[in-house]
């Protein structure tokens, strides 16, 4: 919709710009605290500006030499933890809805529609509905505090299968029909065909399931126990002692934004190649 | 190159009483480098039989044979064939080259021959200059003649051709099916073509093959179809305007249809009384549409005349005569030719 008129045009910024406002405010929070000593922080107005220990509180929190009483794992060391889980995670649940959505799509075998429905079934059942049974086979298998424990219960996309499923369909006939006649075989029309076809999908899943195994809490609460397997989101909630303890909070700040790094790295990045890929494809 | 011969070909989707059979039961032997043109309307089965012969739909019951070798139960890159899709069917990421190369890359075919190959394809389509480039910064009829290309690099024994005209305007459509018949003289190749537009069938085949409902009416060249039409259904299929069938012509046997084509009648002094209805001027030509009084229900008549001939008025008594050697009778209950 394209209107020209001022009053409209103004209108519409200020409701941006307060949106903005109302989402960087937070962010900005945290940038300052992570910059100030921890008694600058507890005082009653906060300092909204930032102050000058911004280095050594980010030293602190890289190294984890971080005073108080929570856990002191270094945040290099988190973020590591936490990447791989996430890049596992992610590459995971691309790899596996591609090959179930193409089974699902291009195969016919007995009992199809019922293994469609079992998958799709499993939208409605998140993992913190199975997380007590899943525990239970996790740590029965020696995966605790192992990134095998930390990814594999995690990787089953009902989602992805399903948006693949869809995309596969919209895939013509014909061009299946012409990796026939070309001599390709099933696996070699997944790979020369298919694949190259969902790069736009692809894209998408990786952002958003990058930051789904970043941002997970819950399950690596439960599944890792050492330190030196804490994923961030984790580290972080234990450096933040309960009690009467102090908390260092402008080292937890520190931690929490270089945390907040990667994930939107990988947003801003793989942003291009989403609009490369509506921009270009074409079925 | 090769001959192609369907003995007996059945087509049926699903099992038991519910089977619905689209094919019953096609023979047709196909000569070593003939053009041949399965023609029909929409719905009537020509498509599901090239599509068997390509080997994307199985067949129910009979054989296809292409060069003496029974190919019912070979995989469609197994049989030596290649095929034109309607929409082409081009990898929409891969460039001009890739897609034409694809299939010889599959079949691991030395990279410099390939290179040899395309080049040749294209060298032929005038596709030299688009190589790079993907199928979408083409246009219609640029992909047309990839899709063509892909065919043609792999050597194939036979082509088939799935309404591959379609897709294209007017005027490239006529281009492109000069072309074609010339890649057809060039590489001599067995090809069949499925239309379903008759302009095209008549043009581009050597023989053709008229369908309707799942069953061949006739199997000749175009001359012999249109000419000597074997069926009603063919008479009035081939031919714009189509065959004038009358169903009470004067001296025809009761229980027999009368077909004559509109150029075979000529307007004389006497003979059979029409009155005009509607006329439409073509250019070169100018049909009369003629109401036919006689005692039970009227009948359409068209009548093709010169543009300079003298124009009747609209509502007067025309007669019109037919000339006899052009009269063709069917039988009124098989539509068969007598």
């Amino acid at each position: 919709m394209v209107e020209r008129r001022p009053l409209l045009t103004a209108l519409s910024h200020v409701v941006l710009i307060l949106g903005v406002l109302v989402v960087a405010f937070p962010l900005y929070l945290t940038f300052v605290a992570s910059t100030h000593t921890v008694s600058e922080i507890v005082q009653a107005p906060m300092p909204l500006l930032p102050g000058t220990h911004m280095v050594e509180n980010y030293t602190a929190a890289w190294n984890g030499t971080g005073g108080g009483n929570g856990s002191k794992a270094p945040v290099g060391q988190m973020m590591m933890v936490s990447l791989v889980t996430a890049l596992i995670i992610a590459l995971g649940k691309i790899a596996i809805s591609l090959l179930s959505a193409f089974a699902i799509v291009y195969f016919r075998f007995p009992f199809r529609m019922f293994f469609f429905w079992a998958i799709f079934i499993t939208l409605m059942l998140p993992v913190e509905v199975r997380i007590l049974p899943t525990y239970k086979v996790v740590s029965d298998l020696g995966m605790l505090n192992s990134y095998a424990g930390l990814t594999v219960p995690l990787i089953a996309s009902a989602t992805a299968t399903f948006l693949f499923r869809q995309f596969f369909l919209t895939v013509p006939e014909e061009l299946v029909e012409a990796a026939r006649m070309d001599g390709a075989g099933p696996m070699r029309f997944f790979k020369d065909v298919l694949v190259p076809l969902s790069t736009t999908s692809i894209a998408a899943l990786f952002v958003i399931q990058f930051i789904y195994g970043w941002n997970q809490y819950l399950w690596p609460l439960l599944v890792t126990t050492n330190e030196n397997m804490y994923p961030v989101v984790i580290g972080i909630k234990r450096m933040i002692s309960g009690g009467d303890a102090q908390t260092e909070w402008s080292v937890v700040m520190a931690t929490a934004l270089l945390a907040m790094i990667p994930p939107a790295l990988v947003v801003m990045l793989m942003q291009k190649w989403f609009v490369k890929g509506l921009v270009d494809t074409e079925k | 190159m090769a001959s192609i011969t369907l003995k007996n070909v059945v087509k049926r989707y699903g099992a038991g009483k519910t089977a619905n059979q689209v094919i019953h039961g096609v023979n047709a032997s196909i000569a070593d480098g003939e053009f041949i043109v399965i023609v029909g309307p929409s719905g009537c089965g020509k498509s599901t039989l090239l599509r068997m012969v390509a080997g994307l739909e199985e067949v129910s019951e009979g054989e296809v044979s292409i060069g003496n070798r029974i190919v019912n139960d070979l995989e469609p890159s197994e049989r030596d064939i290649a095929m034109v899709f309607q929409n082409y069917a081009l990898y929409p990421h891969m460039s001009v080259f890739e897609n034409m190369a694809y299939g010889l890359k599959i079949a691991k075919v030395p990279l410099d021959e390939i290179k040899t190959r395309v080049d040749k394809a294209a060298k032929i389509l005038e596709l030299g200059p688009y190589l790079l480039r993907k199928p979408r910064e083409l246009s219609g009829g640029q992909r047309q003649r990839v899709a063509m290309g892909r065919a043609i690099v792999r050597q194939p024994q036979v082509f088939l051709f799935d309404e591959p005209l379609s897709n294209l305007d007017a005027k490239l459509r006529a281009h492109t099916r000069l072309e074609i018949q010339k890649l057809h003289r060039e590489l001599g190749i067995t090809s069949l073509f499925v239309t379903h537009d008759q302009v095209e069938a008549m043009t581009l085949a050597q023989r053709m093959i008229v369908m309707n409902a799942g069953v061949m009416e006739q199997f000749g060249t175009p001359e012999e179809v249109y000419t000597r039409p074997a069926s009603t259904f063919v008479a009035s299929f081939i031919g714009s305007p189509p065959m004038n069938l009358l169903k009470n012509a004067p001296d025809a046997k009761p229980g027999t249809i009368t077909g004559i084509r509109p150029e075979h009648l000529d307007i004389t002094p006497t003979g059979w009384a029409l009155r005009v209805d509607a006329l439409e001027m073509l250019g070169a030509e100018r049909l009369v549409y003629g109401r036919w009084l006689h005692g039970d229900g009227d009948e359409l008549v068209i009548i093709r005349t010169d543009e300079a001939q003298a124009v009747p008025a609209l509502g007067a008594t025309i007669h019109v005569t037919p000339r006899a050697d052009r009269l063709h009778g069917f039988d009124a209950a098989t539509g068969k030719r007598l």
